[in-house]
């Protein structure tokens, strides 16, 4: 493809370009950090010892243990339109953490490969303490090494912390809300999560507060032979309001990764959560070799009346997805939102989609999920919309779409749609096709290769997704999409 | 014990006399049937695929089955007219499971076309049958195993290579027994290469007192450039379940029509299972039901696209009233290999009353890219502009929200391709939103009790 075709196109799109075509997956490097790893296995005794390595109170390990005994108690789930390889969960390692001299006071502190870690993958810690106004915590193989903005964000009586340590300072907190969301008897790796989780971030905002900035998290698993088992709890008190990042990324490795992390929000009367993940984990490689595998239980309960919670995804790495961002629409007046942009290439699977339980009355929903398949991927849409027989005057609005980019790839889309009450009205409509030879012929014929013109209409297609993104997110999450899909055309 | 184990158990204990009772065709089947139903049980709600029937329980309670083969007597040509005005048609009875020709059925039947008992033509033509008797019925699936493994009778229809049959087919169903019963159905319809068929099936209930399961399995071979349109209309008694599972494969530029209708009932499950084999074919699925009281009405499709240029539309409607509930599961399956498919499929309920319930999952799976897929589903209430524009013009609530349903069906009566047909249908989903027998006027045995009012 010559690049300079075009000479009057904007010097952002030929970087576009260049990334596109040298592009594979650019965050699979590998850190040496040092870090402690426990040996590889699951029984109490593993469940104890992550306990214990955190300094965990009484309550914390009891609400462990039973999660862990209830999880023996159930099999895999394998409902899904996935081709999952046997996991073997004795050859996991339950926890892997950086190892910590001492806490770091200030960035100094920080080992400096670490910092150089975060550097490589786009968040500069310490720029964007001073610049962005984005507070960021950054969450490596399971443990919270740094949270930004902190004293900021305390002024206004903002709790954002690691996990860990909002159970050492806010135990309260923690222990009213943890499990309120997403019950350890929930699934199976809700379950495996409830007993080992190592960290993850709290966010807390109190009455009336809107959050100035936006908080993000990033993810990154690092040590090999270990899974991330990282756990978000999200509260926003009445009137508040809150806009959540999230982001993550895994080396490349040969061996099977396995992510499962569990994500609570409540949302009280009138306050606004937005959740927005761009997901890149390690995909694999071409012949689907290595890759990690996302299986994650993220729910959020809008408590409030006139509540709302928008959860806003783009999902494009990752081996196999397992993922259902749902809202559970209890306050009269509630409101719940679903965007997702699912990209598979290659030999990925993803089965992804979302869950509106509406429980209040006049509650609103919307999901919108666009779907691109490409090599020999499978993408699937599963939802459910439920409307209780108790909540009146329900609506529901659900558009998904499915493109194919190629002959080899599969484009599925299972709604489930339970409708108990009689004022409810629920649509779904779904429609399948790949991109017409017409669209491509029309920009072939104004000198834009195909390539870039594929790029071009999988944006087009995408951006209704894309919009609900904040703006740092929408320009990663762009670039992502063209990387994920490049080579898949023709 | 399981609904299953004790039909298991009638036909090892009586294996004897369900053998000596029919042909060597079915009982061949019979024992494979037999061997595959192994530790199996049958469907449970909330299973994949059942989320709101269980089969399981359809099949609980402890039905006679008529494996005697006695001759319950009933005249039924001379009591039960079931005759679509303006249309002549073949017809014939299934009393329970049991073949009645009509005195009319032989007259005019055009050369070398067979419509008859299926025990009677396994044993004149037992070629002709062996070679599609259970060649598309899916016996892995434990309640078509269990029909294969019962059935004794049921409907042989055979239209030879290119004969074009001018009238239509009519198959009346009727339960009327002296105590509670499980009819097991077979139908094989075969329609050779450029030939082309309408069949009528209506259900019937005459004696309400007790309850009846049909268990009916249909398998439709639809050849080259063949066409075969079926309307199936259940109009039975609260009293009824009926499990119904259609088998269905189409070869090239063929064309199959399938309506079901369910305008009363107690049970309802309908499962369509259409393979479209064979390049350029076009097949058209719908489906109407109309539930009050504690009706249940579950239908489920799987259209498969195995090959280029097919072509397949489907469209079901549903009203609920009462406490009854709906459910609808469609899969539209498009094969790697089955390029410029065009596949749709539509879903659309009405909730009439605040307990009554609709479940609905339009899939899609498809596996190529070059296809034009889409679905929709909407479970909503009558326009309520609609209404006040009805009302505003003096019309009583009560008949402006039934023109509103009646208006809502038409898309599904539109489908039918014999006008009579659609105008009988226009009439009887219009008696049944007013309340009233949904029964056919003409019918000097009404076949069930009146509705509500």
């Amino acid at each position: 493809m010559d690049k300079k075709a075009n000479p009057t196109r904007p010097e952002t799109n030929d970087d576009i370009i260049n990334d596109v075509t040298s592009g594979e997956y650019k965050y699979g490097f590998v850190s040496n950090i040092d870090t402690e790893i426990i040996p590889q296995g699951l029984n109490e005794d593993v469940v104890r010892l992550i306990s214990q390595k955190k300094g965990e109170p009484e309550w914390l390990l009891e609400f462990r243990l039973k999660a862990f005994r209830h999880w023996l108690t159930l099999d895999v789930p394998t409902w899904a339109h996935l081709d999952i390889p046997e996991i073997d969960f004795q050859a996991i390692s339950y926890y892997a953490a950086p190892k910590k001299k001492e806490g770091p006071k200030s960035l100094d502190e920080v080992d400096p490969e670490l910092l150089d870690t975060f550097n490589k993958l786009g968040i500069p810690l310490e720029e964007q303490k001073v610049l962005s106004g984005m507070a960021v915590d950054a969450v490596l193989d399971s443990v919270s090494v740094k949270t930004t903005h902190k004293e900021k964000l305390a002024e206004l009586g903002i709790i954002f912390c690691s996990f860990s340590e909002a159970v050492r300072d806010y135990p309260d907190l923690v222990k009213r809300y943890l499990g309120s969301v997403v019950s350890y008897r929930d699934n199976f790796y809700a379950a495996l999560n409830s007993a080992v989780f190592s960290d993850g971030s709290f966010v807390y905002i109190p009455k009336g507060v809107r959050c100035p900035m936006e908080l993000s998290t990033y993810f990154r698993i690092n040590a090999s032979g270990t899974g991330q088992f990282e756990r978000t709890l999200i509260v926003a008190d009445d009137d508040a309001y809150v806009s959540y990042l999230e982001g993550c990324t895994a080396p490349m490795r040969d061996e099977n990764q396995l992510h499962a992390a569990i994500v609570e929000i409540i949302v009280e009367d009138r306050a606004e959560v937005k959740y927005s993940t761009v997901q890149n984990w390690y995909a694999g490689d071409k012949d689907g070799k290595g890759g990690v595998y996302n299986f994650v239980t993220k729910r959020g309960l809008c408590r409030g009346d006139n509540s709302k919670l928008s959860w806003t995804q783009v999902e494009t790495g990752s081996a196999i997805t397992w993922k259902y961002p749902s809202c559970v629409l209890a306050g009269d007046g509630a409101i719940g939102e679903f965007y997702s942009v699912a990209v598979t290439n290659n030999r990925q699977q993803a089965d992804t989609g979302t869950k509106m339980i509406h429980t209040g009355r006049n509650t609103r929903s919307t999901i919108v999920s666009k779907g691109i398949s490409a090599g020999h991927s499978q993408n699937s849409y599963r939802g459910l919309v439920k409307v209780a027989p108790n909540a009146d005057g329900c609506r529901n609005y659900t558009q998904c779409d499915s493109l194919l980019l190629g002959s080899h790839c599969g484009a599925h889309t299972f709604p489930y749609i339970d409708v108990l009450n009689d004022t409810a009205v629920v649509e779904h409509e779904a429609t399948t096709s790949k991109i017409s030879e017409d669209q491509i012929f029309y920009c072939n014929q104004r000198g834009i290769p195909t390539e870039e013109a594929v790029a071009l209409i999988v944006n087009g297609y995408a951006k209704e997704v894309m919009n609900k993104l904040p703006m740092e997110f929408a320009v990663e999450a762009q670039k992502l999409l063209q990387i994920t899909l490049e080579g898949s055309v023709g | 014990m399981s609904a299953l184990s004790q039909y298991i158990e009638l036909y090892d204990s009586h294996l004897s006399v369900i053998e000596g009772k029919s042909s060597e065709v079915l009982n061949q089947h019979r024992r494979d049937a037999r061997k595959s139903l192994e530790g199996k049980s049958l469907p449970q709600k909330g299973e994949e695929g059942y989320e709101k029937t269980s089969i399981e329980e359809m099949f609980a309670p402890d039905f006679g089955v008529n494996i005697n083969r006695v001759n319950i007597p009933v005249d039924v040509s001379l009591s039960f007219k079931c005759d679509v005005p303006n249309m002549s048609t073949i017809m014939a009875f299934v009393v329970n499971d049991t073949f009645a020709p009509s005195s009319t059925l032989h007259n005019k039947m055009p050369q070398g076309v067979i419509i008859d008992s299926l025990a009677k033509a396994s044993v004149e033509h037992p070629e002709l049958v062996g070679c599609f008797y259970n060649g598309l019925a899916q016996n892995e699936k434990p309640g078509v195993a269990l029909n294969t493994m019962l059935v004794q009778d049921g409907v042989f229809i055979y239209v030879p290579r290119g004969v074009v049959m001018e009238r239509p087919i009519q198959l009346v169903n009727i339960f009327n027994s002296a105590a509670p019963m499980m009819g097991v159905r077979r139908l094989l319809v075969v329609v050779e290469d450029g030939a082309s068929a309408q069949l009528l099936i209506c259900d019937h209930t005459q004696n309400s007192e007790y309850q009846y399961l049909s268990s009916q399995v249909v398998e439709a071979y639809v050849g080259k450039n063949a066409s075969l349109d079926i309307y199936d209309i259940e109009e039975s008694s609260a009293t009824t379940a009926r499990y119904s599972q259609l088998f269905a494969r189409q070869q090239r530029d063929s064309q199959l029509l399938v309506n079901g209708v369910t305008l009363s009932g107690g049970n309802t499950r309908n499962d369509y299972h259409i393979d479209l084999v064979e390049d350029n074919s076009k097949t058209t699925l719908a489906g109407m039901a109309i539930a009050s009281g504690s009706q249940h009405v579950d239908n489920n499709t799987y259209i498969k696209h195995a090959s280029t240029h097919g072509m397949s539309n489907q469209l079901f409607k549903y009203v609920l009233d009462d406490e009854s509930t709906g459910a609808f599961d469609g899969v539209i399956y498009v094969a790697p290999d089955a390029r410029f498919t065009e596949a749709y499929q539509s879903n659309r309920n009405l909730l009439a009353s605040k307990q009554a319930r609709m479940h609905t999952k339009p899939q899609l799976e498809i596996y190529n890219d070059d296809v034009k897929c889409s679905h929709g589903a909407t479970t909503g209430q009558l326009d309520a502009d609609a209404l006040f524009y009805m009302r505003s013009r003096g019309i009583p609530e009560k008949e402006a929200r039934t023109m509103l349903m009646q208006a809502f069906m038409v898309d599904v009566i539109d489908m039918v391709k014999m006008e009579g047909l659609c105008d009988r249908l226009r009439h009887l989903v219009e008696k049944r939103f007013y309340g009233q027998q949904a029964s056919c006027g003409e019918c000097a045995a009404s076949c069930h009790e009146s509705k509500k009012d």
